[in-house]
């Protein structure tokens, strides 16, 4: 049976939160012509193209500044990486050659592809939530139960 | 600084901020979402449906435009076809993701607040994303 951690759980900011990021993409695409998928936008500038390298830093830049920036109004909410650095070094090895090869993540295919109705964001989608759904599970409760 | 490259930097503000509104800077907060068999925290989900919502409206109005509000070709994405790399890809993301706890964008933004595990995470996902470029589109070769 599903069991919620109603004391984690936080409807109210998780929400705002994600109208934020949907306010974000909506300026992309509206104002740029592009879309707000991370990946693609990072994965883009170790493949330089003239004339296609200053809006991609540009996003990157204010994306890293935004922590600088929360915390000159408001405590910078408590960030949490249990994960060790050999488990961090191979993770993010593969989520860089995943994201570039299935051509996006969470942001690309969960947030702008599902709001565009893309048969095929919604396909990378559930293949990433399930495989992070089975990860976590043999993580905690297989290997580390 | 043109007024696209000043709207890019504002929007990457923008989308940082929500990741650290949301929660989802925080990776111990996405493994709380990924752990259905413990105690779950749904609330990632209602990131996604605050997102959806608001960039779907944004979608609609800019499928229907041939240039952005600055002048810049609407580039979206055409339909492409579902096949193996886009379902391994997710996939192989996806356990990146739940080993970690870290996707793209949230890794981004705790280097930013000075985490030296997400600058290790962050460099890594660069050599991955470098090590597809040389893969999908190796050096030319002297004749």
């Amino acid at each position: 049976m599903l069991q919620l951690d109603l004391a984690a759980f936080t409807p109210a900011s998780s929400l705002a939160g994600g109208i934020f990021i949907g306010l974000a993409a909506a300026m992309l695409i509206l104002l740029n012509g592009r879309i707000a998928g991370i990946s693609g936008i990072v994965g883009g500038l170790l493949r330089p193209v003239h004339g296609d390298i200053s809006w991609r830093l540009a996003f990157t830049a204010g994306l890293m500044l935004a922590p600088l920036l929360w915390a000159t109004v408001s405590a910078l909410p408590a960030i949490r990486i249990d994960a060790g650095f050999p488990v961090l070094i191979v993770a993010g090895l593969l989520v860089g050659i995943s994201v570039r090869y299935g051509a996006g993540c969470t942001s690309g295919h969960g947030v702008c592809g599902l709001s565009r109705l893309s048969p095929r964001s919604l396909v990378a989608t559930l293949a990433f939530m399930c495989s992070g759904f089975a990860t976590v599970f043999v993580v905690r409760h297989l290997i580390g139960g | 600084m043109s007024r696209s490259v000043t709207a890019s930097f504002l929007a990457g503000l923008l989308f940082g901020l929500g990741l650290i509104l949301s929660g989802m800077a925080n990776p111990a907060k996405v493994l709380g979402f990924l752990d259905l068999a413990g105690a779950w925290d749904p609330s990632l989900a209602l990131v996604m449906v605050g997102a959806i919502a608001v960039a779907m409206v944004a979608f609609r109005l800019a499928s229907r435009r041939q240039h952005s509000l600055l002048a810049e070709p609407m580039r979206l994405p055409g339909k492409g076809d579902i096949d193996r790399r886009l379902v391994l890809g997710g996939l192989g993301f996806g356990i990146g993701w739940g080993l970690a706890g870290f996707c793209p964008g949230p890794a981004l933004v705790a280097l930013g607040a000075g985490e030296l595990k997400a600058a290790v995470f962050v460099a890594a996902m660069l050599a991955g994303m470098a090590w597809f470029e040389l893969l999908e589109r190796p050096p030319a070769r002297a004749a």
